[in-house]
């Protein structure tokens, strides 16, 4: 019971990612292209709305449901951060899906969305195999 | 209502619900949204081979499995239950630029099944969508720490610049497929 909230959020947020079809390749390919605000509205909004959101957490001191403070930890940089980024964004413009937009494609009834999760989950793994030999 | 829902969403309805994520996390159980990690947690729970990156306590990150079960939930309450539209609105200049280019002729669906229909596996287009396209998406989001969701709109929410270096390492990637790369493959 403990996770519900986490199953009715991640439901919401399925929701909005399917109704906003920015889980569909021709949306990506319109925003790689430069021929539709519509991504950029939609990342761009998101980012102001959650951008307040956290300014207010932080200013007041909120603390969460459980009475815990309110902690992001922050990001550390290392050089993994763009060469990782960028091997992403290859992959972003090829499935026209990051990994938010694939669980909702496999709910959707998309069936490549089984197959690229699978080659995804083997690119995560093959990465956690051979962190240490990559540049950081 | 209904049919108000029914409809695609615009940007500013979207995005904004799309931020409002962010903060009821945070509020409801201390959590920062990211949704690249979950690959890791399956990983670390069915393969983890030894690995020292997957060995670590899974369990302890099941409320991001269980909210990723929650998106495709909503992925399928939102296109099968709801509906929606056969036919993305893409801009017509994308839809001539594609059908030029990438010599696409079906724009019914969320993807072009020209591209991802499961029986393109038997020649090599579709590997490269299908299945190089998924590992370049595994790959890159564990070694850059997070995908859209943990470093542009979480982590650009939290003022983090080194999720600013990310996106624009993305937003790079992208745009090398789309132009540099694309035009080679078709």
């Amino acid at each position: 019971m403990k996770y519900f909230k986490y199953l009715v959020l991640g439901t919401l947020f399925g929701i909005i990612l399917t109704k906003s079809e920015v889980i569909s390749w021709f949306r990506i390919q319109e925003m790689f292209r430069f021929q539709s605000f519509h991504m950029y509205g939609v990342i761009g909004s998101a980012v102001v709305v959650g951008l307040i959101s956290i300014q207010l957490i932080k200013r007041n001191h909120l603390k969460s449901l459980n009475g815990e403070p309110i902690a992001i930890a922050d990001k550390k940089f290392n050089h993994g951060v763009w060469i990782g980024g960028f091997i992403f964004g290859l992959g972003w413009a090829l499935t026209g899906a990051c990994p938010g937009p694939l669980f909702a494609q496999l709910g959707s009834g998309v069936g490549a969305a089984a197959v690229l999760i699978l080659a995804a989950l083997a690119g995560t793994w093959t990465y956690s195999a051979l962190r240490e030999k990559l540049p950081h | 209502m209904l049919e108000l829902l029914q409809k695609p969403w615009p940007w500013y309805v979207a995005g904004p619900l799309i931020g409002l994520t962010v903060p009821a996390l945070l509020l409801v159980g201390n959590k920062a949204l990211g949704i690249s990690s979950s690959l890791r947690h399956v990983c670390a729970a069915c393969v983890p081979a030894g690995i020292p990156f997957l060995t670590y306590n899974w369990r302890a990150e099941i409320w991001n499995l269980v909210f990723v079960l929650g998106i495709a939930l909503g992925g399928f309450i939102g296109y099968r239950v709801l509906g929606h539209p056969e036919t993305i609105g893409i801009s017509a200049e994308t839809v001539r630029d594609l059908k030029a280019q990438m010599h696409l002729t079906d724009f019914s669906g969320l993807l072009p099944r020209e591209l991802f229909a499961l029986d393109n596996l038997a020649n090599w287009r579709g590997w490269v969508f299908l299945v190089l396209g998924g590992f370049l998406v595994g790959f890159g989001t564990r070694y850059a720490g997070g995908c859209t969701s943990g470093h542009a709109i979480s982590g650009l929410s939290n003022l983090q610049w080194v999720s600013l270096v990310a996106v624009i390492g993305f937003f790079a990637g992208g745009l090398v497929m789309t132009w540099v790369i694309y035009p080679l493959l078709f």
